[in-house]
């Protein structure tokens, strides 16, 4: 019976990727621990082994193909005696269930007609964002990597440190090609040490140097809080205004895929506490750039909060000399009449599909996109909560003390009179994020949820 | 480096360790003095010891609350290291501030109002005993988080060799601090990277309520940095000769870019760890033995006395003078007003 080779996953986030190249041609021969082909993901090159012994009977995949899914039958190996026309009886079984890949992606929304009565979708475009800029298209990773090396280029006293951001090029990739640019003095390979080198940036930052500290994930954070806290937060308000911290603390944050409790957390409410620090948890590639250029050039600690899962994602980004974007200020990612969502980072992900879906019921979302949590716009949230009458918060993070609790403190403060409903939040499940996919599934919020919560504000059956 | 060598340890505090490992060094010989160098060192320990002899009696009349760390005992140590850096070398220190910000050349005035809480402080009344700060000055602080200075006066160092200014900076710990883990994270670094930064570790010899033989595995710390390849050695804190001759020596050690230097200064703090501390963990007779044979400022005067540089009576003068200082400190301290109220929310971001 021939052997599928099937596109493996190289990462926890991995979906597609890149055959660059085969190094077997169909007829050699190989071994178990042959490496037979080259395969590109979004972080790196990375070369893959047969796992069986046999002969390449057919390449289904040619070499330079993009976008390649994973689990994808890429190679058939014919075994010992088979010869090629096993390939048609193979071809005409059922294909194998892949009983160790990654549970199936979900299924795209369902791109449901428009209904009849279904509110036209307005989406107004960034008010920071002169008219008639020309766009261009670039993934969140490029985005964030474009911000630090254009602020790098503008200012010498802005460096780069953390774990693997030179050498190695970022351990997700997103200082790929600084240190060619900017040499060693700049960005800086630091030991895995990460109370120390937090500690260390802000010290600089103490003496005016503006260091961008990146945390591999921002689980490890957690070993340097102290510093971000009571040094990077505190010395300020502590000095009378004599001196700060200039420092931009930046890496991903949030759960990724698969990667159990300790590394799948939403650090914003922890951070957002804080008097002295900013937060921000950009969505898009736009929010990445111009947030974390304005995050460089901000005279007070920016905690900057990514996602591994966005880096690979694409949006439309200006295209402009230099695209800053104020920290402070949400956007209205779409118009709407009826409900106002409320989210940020990749809670936005679920949000624009729900919006999407509720256009199709009839039902005309207002979505804002936070982009910072700390200071909070909740100007905007107040605004758009007057007009709709109802709002739903959607994030990842656990629900006790998170930033939905706080805005719908704010909005029941000072919205009271113009809420028709209560105030309901779509939150990650008060549980540590299990592995299992199915137990991860059910932790994270879904489009699903965050219908549902609508339906409930909006008393729609 | 290979040669073990006794560590020189002054006129007798007490050391703790046995000299051996790489990276033991023998303290350079002790500084002779010339006159304005013992009569400036007089001066300058003497104002710390009366500044904090007011300061705790301010404490205890209601001025000054919260935590009050007193300086008593260890003047030699920050006055010797003032006393050998250069016009731009930087200090950083944890919470036991007080004296380093004098021998800084910080008013005593801004110093004492900041103890008391009053708009004239070095932070504007909203920093306390624990965090005052001085750009102008080279002072960073001022921090009440065990070892957390550490990991900051590295990058201090950092910054230094970033910008090519030819700065170290004294980095001070305690006893107490030295187990932190964050400190060896600093050492790595400094080490690896080669930083100006000199690692101070004032031996007082109790973090808080315990002493360094039940805290610490090893308890010659000045050989914490072997592992990283860092030179440390003791030095005889209680005096001040000592202390600038090692300062010179280390600063002259970073400067010349072979990365950082550990100093063990070997002191005593005759008071409590703080104001609500009765010290029950010793005897008196061992503060008492270390203040009749060791104390710092008393070894000045007798030599200035011994070499006819100073009578009594000029010796009478100065401390009337350092003692009007510290009154005018503590009336401007008690009588300047409390922050405005609108004060609470300045300063928190620019």
């Amino acid at each position: 019976m021939p052997i599928d080779i099937l596109m493996p996953a190289l990462s926890p986030t991995m979906e597609e990727g890149k055959l660059a190249k085969w190094l077997k041609a169909e007829g050699d021969t190989v071994s178990a621990g042959d490496v037979i082909a080259e395969i590109e993901t979004d972080k790196a090159t990375m070369e893959v082994e047969a796992v069986d012994e046999g002969v390449l009977g057919k390449i289904l995949v040619a070499e330079g193909t993009d976008a390649v899914k994973v689990n994808e039958k890429i190679a058939v190996l014919l075994g010992e005696g088979e010869d090629a026309s096993a390939l048609d009886a193979a071809a005409s079984a059922p294909a194998p269930a892949a009983d160790n890949g990654p549970a199936p992606v979900p299924a795209q929304p369902v791109a449901s007609a428009p209904h009849p009565q279904a509110p036209a979708i307005d989406t107004p475009a960034d008010p920071e964002v002169p008219e008639g800029t020309q766009m261009k298209s670039s993934t969140v990773r490029e985005a964030l990597r474009d911000a630090m090396a254009e602020e790098m280029r503008r200012d010498g006293d802005v460096f780069i440190m953390g774990e693997e951001v030179a050498e190695y090029q970022g351990a997700y990739k997103i200082t790929q090609g600084l240190l060619d640019e900017f040499g060693p003095k700049r960005v800086i390979d630091t030991p895995i040490t990460e109370h120390g080198f937090a500690g260390l940036g802000v010290g600089a930052a103490m003496t005016g140097l503006k260091p961008i500290v990146e945390f591999m994930t921002f689980n490890f954070a957690m070993q340097a809080i102290d510093q971000i806290i009571n040094s990077a937060a505190k010395t300020l308000y502590m000095s009378g205004g004599q001196m700060g911290a200039p420092i931009v603390f930046r890496g991903p944050n949030g759960a990724a895929a698969r990667v159990g409790a300790q590394h799948s957390q939403d650090y914003a409410s922890w951070y957002a506490h804080v008097p002295g620090l900013k937060v921000v948890q950009p969505y898009s590639a736009a929010d990445a750039k111009g947030l974390l250029k304005a995050a460089i050039r901000d005279p007070n600690p920016v905690v900057f909060l990514e996602n591994e899962i966005l880096y690979g994602h694409s949006f439309e980004i200006p295209d402009m000399e230099d695209f800053v974007l104020p920290i402070g200020k949400a956007k209205i990612e779409r118009a709407g009449t009826d409900v106002t969502l409320v989210s940020w980072g990749i809670g936005m992900t679920y949000t624009m599909k729900a919006a999407d879906e509720l256009a199709g019921m009839g039902i005309s979302a207002e979505v804002i996109n936070l982009r910072t949590i700390r200071p909070l716009d909740i100007d905007t949230v107040l605004a758009s909560v007057r007009k709709t009458g109802r709002i739903v918060t959607i994030e990842e993070a656990f629900p006790m003390c998170s930033v939905s609790a706080e805005i719908a403190y704010q909005v029941q403060e000072q919205a009271f009179d113009y809420l028709d409903a209560p105030v309901l939040r779509v939150t990650g499940k008060d549980v540590p994020m299990p592995y299992a996919a199915n137990l991860e599934k059910l932790a994270l919020p879904s489009v699903p949820e965050v219908i549902d919560a609508v339906k409930a504000v909006t008393y729609t059956a | 480096m290979a040669t073990a060598t006794k560590s020189t340890t002054g006129t007798g505090a007490r050391t703790t360790g046995r000299s051996r490992g790489a990276a033991k060094k023998a303290a350079p010989a002790i500084a002779e003095f010339d006159k304005d160098q013992e009569l400036h060192a007089y001066k300058e320990m003497l104002l710390i010891r009366r500044f904090e002899e007011k300061a705790g009696q301010l404490y205890g009349m209601g001025y000054i609350g919260g935590f009050c760390h007193l300086y008593i005992g260890q003047e030699a140590v920050v006055v010797g290291m003032q006393m050998a850096k250069k016009d731009g070398d930087q200090m950083i220190t944890a919470y036991r501030d007080h004296g380093h910000m004098l021998a800084m050349d910080l008013d005593p005035k801004g110093v004492m109002a900041e103890l008391t809480g009053r708009r004239g402080g070095l932070s504007k009344g909203k920093g306390g005993s624990m965090h005052m700060f001085s750009k102008e000055k080279h002072f960073y602080g001022g921090h009440g988080i065990v070892g957390a200075q550490v990991s900051l006066g590295t990058g201090i160092g950092f910054a230094n060799k970033y910008r090519e200014n030819g700065n170290v900076c004294m980095t001070f710990f305690g006893d107490g601090a030295a187990n932190q883990g964050q400190i060896y994270e600093s050492f790595n670094m400094a080490a690896l990277w080669k930083l100006p930064v000199i690692y101070v570790i004032e031996n007082n010899r109790y973090g808080m309520g315990t002493s360094v033989e039940r805290a610490s595995s090893t308890t010659d710390l000045s050989q914490r940095g072997v592992s990283f390849g860092i030179p440390g050695e003791q030095v005889d804190g209680m005096d001040v000769r000592a202390v600038m001759a090692a300062s010179e020596n280390a600063l002259e050690y970073c400067r010349a870019g072979k990365g950082p230097f550990i100093l063990e200064m070997i002191t005593y703090r005759y008071r409590g760890h703080s104001m609500s501390d009765p010290a029950k963990y010793r005897s008196k007779d061992e503060v008492q033995k270390m203040r009749t044979e060791h104390d710092p400022i008393e070894q000045v005067r007798a030599r200035l006395l011994d070499a006819n540089w100073a009578t009594e009576d000029e010796l009478k003068a100065i401390d009337k003078d350092v003692r009007a200082r510290v009154a005018e400190a503590a009336e401007f301290a008690q009588t300047d007003p409390e922050p405005d109220p609108s004060e609470l929310y300045t300063d928190i971001l620019l």
